[in-house]
């Protein structure tokens, strides 16, 4: 894949975030997550360093505040599960602007918000920073079942082509004088989805024998291996050890 | 539904982790069963599709609309191993790329959305079709009624997790009611669309419709001015022995036991507690009772870190307890079709995942 076929939510740079091996990014940003999602949420001050280290390497990455949060809109829903917590959470309640609210339901929603925004900024951060093809060598690296990956792949590769297959049958759809309008019409829709299934199977039977041909014989070749030196494993794992002192700070105080 | 991190507590998301990576790894073999060496490219457009599907809006009324989850039309069309693999694959690739759904929580996802709708769907449909005539409209009939369980099912699975391991305090009564009424509603949606194109597909390439497989109409001849069936030319699809499928089943089962019961024993200090947590769970008033009490389930004090524990080694139970009842459903339904058409039994082709 070229310069082209780059994922929109990936920023291009040169920061040293993006110069990181991507495994290293993938395992440093799954065990920062591990460590947020098991800090006490009595600690509220933990969060906020939490929330700082983000920001520092996100400062180091250049990559915006503006363009982070607009990102975070993917929580929107949850959001609304947690303002909902604390009129339906049992326990003792206490009065908030005339408001009776559950404590339990307060923590719970305070739990939710600030684990959930921690973990989606740590994956936005690492999809704004990480091409997909290294993503995929990363998990490669970090023994996914091959099989695993070949599979992520085929499917980000094709993730667009199938996308604008559906795109264009709309496209005929609509310059027919179809519109979507309720339930009457899900026919319709579902035959442009069966039509999609048999396209999408039978690309797939076309890729597989075109693979066939220039010697695909189960799993795909190598050809750059990641490698990571111990100086860039520790500077990738400098993020999630910071959280972790934050996260035994927070238990013991 | 995708439930971001912090939602499900620690030892809770690392059993569903577990349970999540076991049923992938079964999976990956299953689907080199059903795809042999075609599975990467197939399975890989098929989780494109998957992905690309989900976008695709339903109006219903007055601005709203609704899209296709695909776990039950995954399993109708491509089987299914391949629907399991497809959708984790779409939720791996949704947490990593996207930051739609945790990552640490992206073994609770991967089970309610990827295993338990896939395996539920896939379980009914079988049964369904067995039972009903052998027409067409009959795949169409099972592939709703599979799609409309398979949704409160996932929502269901999901609730027995958050019971066992969620960080807010709601009663279970009221999440149940939530989550089973809202995705009841969901699943008609479901149901609908996915029967509609299950029958699209049907219509014009019925070969590529896993679940309707045994439909096929044997090819008859005319000799004599008499209909006679025609002599079998296509090489039969390989049965796999029941020997080493039950060898395979069994060591999963063992292996997945003896996980579950590693996290148990050393979750549990008094093993004593571990029944109290499951009849306090299993109860809502008890459960209601308990919220009421001061130390709460998903608080982080000493006592609680125990229970934290309790409940992990009991999810680990219950996921395989749940895994081996639905995994036993659809073996036994497999089995049973396949002892019609076992005529000559081969070794398995020598796979290695």
């Amino acid at each position: 894949m070229g310069a082209g076929h780059a994922h929109k939510l990936y920023r291009h740079g040169h920061s040293p975030v993006h110069a990181l091996p991507p495994h290293t990014k993938l395992a440093a940003v799954f065990a920062f997550v591990l460590v947020v999602v098991s800090t006490p949420r009595e600690a509220m001050w933990a969060f906020a360093v939490h929330a700082g280290l983000l920001a520092v390497v996100a400062y180091t990455a250049r990559v915006p505040a503006g363009f982070l949060l607009k990102r975070l809109l993917i929580e929107v829903p949850f959001v609304a599960f947690a303002v909902l917590l604390p009129f339906v959470a049992e326990g003792e309640r206490v009065d908030v602007l005339g408001l009776s609210l559950s404590v339990n339901g307060l923590w719970g929603a305070w739990n939710v918000l600030a684990k959930g925004t921690l973990g989606v900024a740590a994956s936005v951060l690492l999809a704004s920073t990480t091409e997909l093809r290294e993503l995929l060598l990363g998990l490669q690296r970090l023994k996914l079942p091959p099989l695993l990956v070949q599979i992520a792949s085929f499917m980000v590769r094709y993730g667009d082509v199938i996308t604008g297959e559906m795109r264009r049958m709309r496209i005929a759809r609509e310059s027919r004088g179809f519109e979507a309008r309720g339930l009457k019409h899900w026919g319709v829709l579902a035959k442009s989805a069966g039509a999609l299934f048999i396209r999408s199977y039978e690309r797939g039977e076309r890729v597989h024998l075109a693979m066939v041909s220039r010697g695909y014989a189960g799993s795909m070749p190598v050809i750059d291996e990641v490698t990571a030196s111990r100086a860039q494993w520790s500077y990738a794992l400098t993020l999630p050890c910071a959280a972790l002192a934050v996260c035994l700070l927070g238990w013991m105080l | 539904m995708h439930a971001p991190d912090g939602f499900i507590n620690a030892p809770v998301s690392a059993a569903a982790g577990l349970v999540a990576v076991g049923a992938v790894a079964v999976s990956l073999r299953g689907a080199r069963r059903e795809l042999d060496e075609r599975t990467a490219p197939l399975a890989g457009l098929v989780a494109a599709f998957i992905f690309a599907v989900q976008m695709l809006n339903f109006p219903v009324a007055a601005g709203t609309s609704g899209h296709l989850l695909g776990g039950a039309l995954a399993a109708i069309l491509v089987g299914p191993y391949t629907g399991v693999l497809c959708v984790s694959v779409v939720l791996l690739m949704q947490a990593v790329l996207f930051a739609d759904g945790g990552l640490t929580a992206l073994g609770v996802n991967i089970t309610d959305m990827a295993i338990v709708t896939t395996v539920v769907a896939y379980a009914l449909f079988r049964t369904l079709v067995t039972v009903l005539p052998r027409t067409r409209r009959s795949v169409t009939v099972a592939s709703f009624i599979a799609a409309l369980v398979s949704v409160p099912a996932s929502a269901l699975v999901f609730t027995l997790l958050y019971a066992i391991g969620g960080t807010a305090d709601v009663s279970l009564g009221k999440v149940v009611t939530a989550m089973v009424g809202v995705h009841v509603l969901i699943g008609i949606g479901e149901a609908v669309i996915t029967a509609l194109t299950v029958g699209a597909v049907i219509a014009v390439r019925p070969d590529l419709v896993h679940g309707a497989r045994g439909l096929r109409q044997r090819l008859k001849l005319r000799v004599n001015g008499e209909l006679v069936d025609a002599p079998e030319t296509g090489p039969e699809p390989v049965p796999v022995t029941a020997r080493g499928q039950r060898r395979f089943w069994i060591t999963g089962l063992a292996a997945s036991l003896v996980l579950a019961g590693f996290v148990s024993f050393y979750a549990s200090a008094d093993p004593d507690g571990l029944e109290k947590v499951a009849t306090d769970h299993g109860i809502d008033e008890k459960a209601r009772e308990h919220a009421i009490a001061d130390s709460p389930l998903a608080d982080y004090g000493v006592e609680d870190v125990d229970d934290a524990r309790l409940s992990g080694g009991l999810a680990g139970v219950i996921g395989v307890g749940v895994t081996v009842v639905a995994g036993t459903g659809v073996f036994w339904v497999v089995r049973r079709r396949r002892t019609g058409e076992e005529a000559d039994v081969t070794s398995p082709s020598g796979t290695s995942v």
